[in-house]
């Protein structure tokens, strides 16, 4: 088992410019659960998850990681950047489009962080970079670069790139939606993997099977508002809101044939 | 009748005056990229009235022509009392305008690389120097070599400005080898044999250096 963080969101708000893209979330993440976000397009789920690791800077309320505030030391007072270094280490992001460095071989992309942030040996960050690969199942592929990769596997660099971090939270904002179908299980495979060894994550996806079967908690998002979080049972199976059923039965008549 | 012997004759002399043409199209991009990249710096910082002087400095020198920069800079000097070699002024001149082509060509670098590669850095933790010397700057590098060597060959033709200001470099040198010869048709063909033949190189050079990181 992992050490997993806690993740609460409260009364969280932010804007661009006039338009409010989250309005008063709050949510709670418990230590070692998978929370899933789902919504439509536009709705802020992005936006959410970056406010978690303060990619994305909230106007008001709070968003405290272990009970610590991130971003602000009090409201209004923003943090320093090395304290929020020092917070966003602990976690890990994985993004639609990979973000893989180009210029740097799959291992390189992975020792980079060890080097520079945790500071490690050369030698030592080469050795646990290729832990990390081999524990995505990318043994293999070490020293390609990312653009001699398919998107699955470039996917699993990332994802290994964010686990070689040791990080106590993972998020992950649409990570199979760029990838060509069949790819999609070899990274869900890795990310189930990770939810059983007990890491705290929260996905941003489409994938409802995923949802389904792995999540905890699943949160409906719609116009910036997180509308309903609940078991995935009661989300995605037998939802109450209207706006969820509306939103399940466009997903669904999209997906048969 | 063009007069072969004079032809290869203007050669020694002005091939010895190209060591100027050199030494201030070498001098003017080296000053030109250290000021230039310290523009776009101001350009890209969230200082607004660093943004404004970068963008300033940039549109001036981009719509005054280097002819003109010369002779201002090079009388201006004198009025604020510095008696600095043509040499110098010319050098800090060609730098000063190139800087303004450079930090566009750093500034469109920087730009066309996918955003999401620096958010990844920050989100592990990296500091920003980290970010900008690990995973921005080497990139942008490889993107903007042929856009550098590009400016390189147009500062070595622009650098025939100079004669203005007295310094002997190829085009002043064919200007006074024509006049002692009377065969300015040979003595300017020979010293467009030398531009090309400069410029080739460097287009070669660029070749090289491109392919290389390109691996
Ligand atoms: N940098 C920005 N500036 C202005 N508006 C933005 C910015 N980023 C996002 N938005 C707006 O905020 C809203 C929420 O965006 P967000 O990316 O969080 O949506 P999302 O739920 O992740 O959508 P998708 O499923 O398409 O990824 C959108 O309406 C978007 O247009
Ligand atoms: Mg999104």
């Amino acid at each position: 088992m992992v050490a997993a963080s806690s993740v609460e969101m409260r009364k969280v708000n932010k804007y661009y410019d006039k338009f409010q893209a989250l309005k008063d979330i709050d949510l709670s993440i418990l230590p070692g659960k998978v929370t899933c976000l789902i919504g439509p397009s536009g709705s802020g789920k992005s936006t959410l998850l970056r406010c978690i690791n303060f990619l994305e800077e909230y106007d008001s309320g709070e968003v405290r990681i272990d009970g610590q505030l991130i971003g602000y030391d009090a409201p209004n007072k923003k943090m320093s950047g090395r304290k929020l270094r020092e917070m966003r280490r602990s976690i890990g992001m994985v993004f639609q489009q990979f973000n893989l460095w180009p210029h740097m071989t799959a291992r390189e992309n992975v020792a980079e962080g060890l080097i520079r942030v945790r500071r490690m040996s050369k030698a030592e960050a080469q050795r646990r970079a290729a832990e990390a690969l081999v524990k995505v199942g990318l043994a293999d592929k070490m020293e390609n670069h990312p653009s001699r990769l398919s998107g699955g596997q470039q996917q699993r660099v990332a994802i290994a790139r964010a686990l070689a971090m040791e990080p106590k939270l993972m998020l992950f904002d649409e990570p199979t939606s760029a990838l060509d179908p069949e790819l999609v299980g070899e990274v869900l495979s890795v990310m189930r993997t990770l939810a059983s060894e007990g890491m705290t994550m929260v996905v941003v996806t489409h994938e409802m099977g995923f949802a389904a079967h792995v999540a905890d908690q699943v949160g409906f998002m719609e116009k910036g508002e997180l509308v309903g979080v609940d078991s995935p049972d009661r989300i995605l199976h037998r939802p109450e809101d209207a706006r969820i059923q509306s939103f399940l039965r466009t997903y669904h008549e999209r997906n048969s044939f | 009748m063009f007069s072969l012997a004079v032809f290869f004759h203007s050669f020694g002399p002005l091939l010895w005056a190209a060591r100027y043409t050199l030494l201030i199209s070498v001098l003017g991009i080296g000053l030109g990229l250290v000021i230039g990249t310290v523009i776009c710096a101001a350009r890209l910082s969230p200082y607004p009235l660093l943004r404004r002087f970068a963008a300033i400095w940039v549109s001036f020198l981009r719509g005054v022509p280097l002819l003109v920069q010369l002779l201002v800079f090079y009388y201006t000097l004198p009025v604020i009392g510095l008696d600095v070699p043509a040499m110098v002024a010319a050098v800090v001149t060609v730098g000063i305008c190139a800087s303004a082509y450079i930090s566009e060509i750093w500034r469109g670098a920087i730009a066309a690389l996918p955003t999401g590669q620096a958010e990844a850095a920050v989100a592990i933790g990296m500091r920003p120097v980290d970010v900008w010397t690990r995973v921005i700057l080497p990139q942008a590098v490889t993107l903007s070599l042929p856009a550098l060597i590009n400016e390189l060959i147009l500062l070595v033709k622009a650098s025939s400005l100079v004669s203005v200001v007295g310094i002997l470099e190829i085009t002043r040198a064919s200007q006074a080898q024509a006049a002692t010869t009377f065969r300015p048709l040979e003595v300017y063909i020979a010293a467009a044999c030398i531009y090309l033949l400069i410029n080739l190189c460097l287009a070669a050079l660029g070749r090289y250096l491109e392919h290389r990181t390109n691996v």
